[in-house]
């Protein structure tokens, strides 16, 4: 009987090991890598406190409605204004999380619309091929060709020309962006099917009968979901940089939405550059600051998730 | 016996810039119902172009001429619409790959590919179909079928990959199976065991094989009817043990003269001298001629036919000229 003990114990441990063995998935190999890139954990951390702050901030301010009051204004910083006042004597900090939360807000949206719209088309053109392609991607081309700036500065003129409700302007320059973003990303998107749908996995997928839906959207895509996600996170550092760019030459979200990009308009004016650096430090900081982390974040996303750059 | 799959006259021709590769040229055979037929030949012969011409998978591709009626069960496959082919794919006719490591989807589950075409020709629910998947992993002799089920193909080895490959290929009954060198990427005791599992599937469930090889030992072990192709074209065909015993094509003899022979120890292995010719430059003669120990003056001028040599063979050399003619 006590022989026996051990060997029972140990066929019970065998079991136990083989119920708890957990596969490390994909996920958790890259995400083990992630963490072990400091750049990148950093960027994460930065990119995540902006969030944080923006969205939960103003509400813990005393300030968050943005009264204008004559008595306090362009005061600097002191204990009841962090950062000072502006010249409606509005409190700086709080406008500046109130900004980052339009900011951040468009550069997650107009990501998100060019991510969908360069992937469908993308992966439309790139799996038809024929007709399709060269209908999308000569679209894209065409894009491509002109200066994205200059585009989204006419286009944010035009706006103003047609004198566009400001409340709906934001909603329109993520529109443009997104649709000054997408070509590159379905030029990636393509690229990478065309070279997936000819593994032999595809070739598999073929002789099983399946039906296009089902090859595109659960074969192929999958093996784009790495590709996506990098390209999402890079695109909206470039995303809340243009809409920063625009806003600061008044083209894009107008005052008083405030955006990092309109705050750091207060640059443009003599006196305020020189002698008031608390209105553009601050916003100007929250940008540099959230696209750097941002980018640094995307990168290291890159190295971890794109099998093409594997150590 | 009907035949299951006739090919008649099949000519699966490659436009290029440097001109017309034929890389199958009127090859006709016909597989009858629960047969197992082989196709054997070097590399670059035609016999994988012959598969996939069956599957219509060069349909439609850039410079793809293909000519000739391929009947499978009384409907021409090469007249049929997207949708058609697709209903017979992986339903009527499955298909193994030769490198079952490439042939799964990477970043999807077994459990997941292996449902996909029972749910799309049999239109099982989810729940049905992964039933019957886990039965099916066990039939193709994997323990652990409920584990299996979760992994990804990286966490299996090439013989276990290739017989979910199996699995998928026979989930839906399919009439016939095409295998294209099922065994090539394997080593050899995986090797035995796969084509023991075939022959096993094919035995329970009555199902055609077309099995493309180059290892003349697969084709004794599986074969009922052998198809010898070279540079695209059929030379010699015949019943297994027939053509074994008495092969007729100078190539077909060489094929099984360059065979080891198990106790007797050769001081170099026989080996057919020379190259297939260049698909690009074949003009009409014997495409063997050169390498060919009895070439004659009329094989340098004149394609042979396949005719009727011996009892039901039939090869395509003068060496049986006369024979030809009449047969």
């Amino acid at each position: 009987m006590t022989l026996m003990e051990p060997h029972t114990a140990r066929a019970a441990e065998s079991q136990k090991s083989e119920t708890r063995y957990k596969k490390p998935s994909l996920w958790k190999q890259a995400l083990r890598h992630l963490l072990r890139n400091k750049l990148a954990v950093s960027g994460f951390i930065v990119v995540a406190f902006m969030f944080l702050a923006c969205f939960i901030g103003p509400l813990f301010s005393p300030y968050a409605d943005n009264k204008i009051n004559m008595s306090i204004m362009n005061k600097p910083p002191s204990w009841q204004h962090w950062l000072g006042t502006d010249k409606l004597g509005r409190d700086v900090l709080t406008r500046v999380l109130q900004a980052g939360r339009i900011s951040l807000t468009v550069g997650l949206a107009s990501m998100a619309l060019s991510v969908f719209l360069g992937t469908l088309l993308g992966a439309l053109a790139g799996y038809y091929r024929g007709i399709v392609d060269q209908i999308i991607m000569r679209i894209a081309d065409l894009l491509l060709t002109i200066p994205g700036l200059p585009l989204l500065f006419i286009s944010g003129a035009l706006l103003s020309e047609w004198k566009v409700p400001t409340d709906y302007r934001m909603y329109i320059v993520m529109l443009m962006l997104s649709l000054v973003n997408w070509p590159g990303l379905a030029r990636m998107i393509r690229g990478q099917l065309l070279s997936l749908r000819e593994q032999e996995f595809m070739h598999a997928a073929v002789v099983l009968g399946l039906r296009d839906r089902r090859k595109l959207l659960h074969h192929l895509l999958p093996n784009l979901v790495p590709l996506i996600i990098v390209m999402a996170t890079l695109n909206i550092g470039g995303a809340i940089l243009s809409e920063s760019v625009l806003s600061f030459f008044g083209l894009g979200v107008m005052p008083p939405t405030p955006t990092w990009g309109n705050m750091i308009d207060a640059a443009n004016n003599m006196i305020d550059f020189q002698q008031r650096p608390w209105l553009w430090i601050p916003p100007g900081l929250s940008i540099f600051a959230t696209v750097i982390a941002i980018n640094l974040f995307g990168d290291g996303l890159r190295d971890v998730l794109d099998p093409k750059l594997k150590r | 016996m009907s035949a299951l799959l006739k090919i008649e006259g099949l000519s699966t021709h490659f436009i290029t810039e440097e001109g017309r590769i034929k890389a199958v040229d009127e090859v006709s055979l016909r597989i009858l119902q629960g047969e197992t037929v082989c196709i054997v030949g070097e590399s670059g012969c035609g016999k994988s172009v012959t598969a996939m011409s069956v599957m219509g998978l060069l349909q439609g591709g850039l410079g793809v001429a293909i000519d000739g009626r391929i009947t499978f069960q009384d409907t021409d496959l090469l007249s049929l619409n997207k949708a058609e082919i697709r209903a017979i794919r992986g339903h009527e006719i499955a298909m193994i790959f030769q490198e079952p490591m490439s042939s799964l989807n990477p970043v999807l589950t077994i459990g997941e590919q292996l449902i996909e075409p029972m749910m799309e020709h049999l239109k099982l629910n989810k729940k049905v179909a992964r039933e019957r998947a886990t039965a099916l992993i066990e039939q193709v002799g994997i323990s652990r079928s409920k584990q299996i089920m979760n992994s990804y193909p990286h966490e299996l080895s090439g013989g276990m990959l290739q017989r979910i490959m199996i699995a998928m290929a026979i989930s839906c009954g399919p009439k016939l199976l095409i295998a294209d060198e099922p065994t090539t990427a394997l080593d050899v005791t995986i090797q035995a065991q796969i084509l023991d599992m075939l022959r096993q599937i094919k035995e329970e469930s009555g199902m055609a094989i077309l099995l493309i090889t180059h290892d003349l030992g697969v084709v004794a072990e599986m074969a009922d009817y052998v198809v010898v192709m070279y540079a695209g074209k059929i030379v010699e065909e015949g019943e297994v043990t027939k053509l074994f015993e008495d092969p007729k094509h100078p190539y077909t003899q060489g094929l099984l003269r360059s065979k080891p022979v198990l106790g007797q120890r050769q001081e170099e292995l026989f080996s057919i001298p020379g190259q297939v010719p260049n698909l690009l430059e074949l003009q009409p003669y014997c495409y063997f001629h050169d390498r060919c120990e009895h070439c004659m003056a009329i094989c340098r001028t004149q394609e042979p036919e396949l005719g009727v040599v011996g009892h039901q063979q039939k090869a395509a050399c003068w060496l049986y000229g006369e024979v030809a003619h009449h047969g």
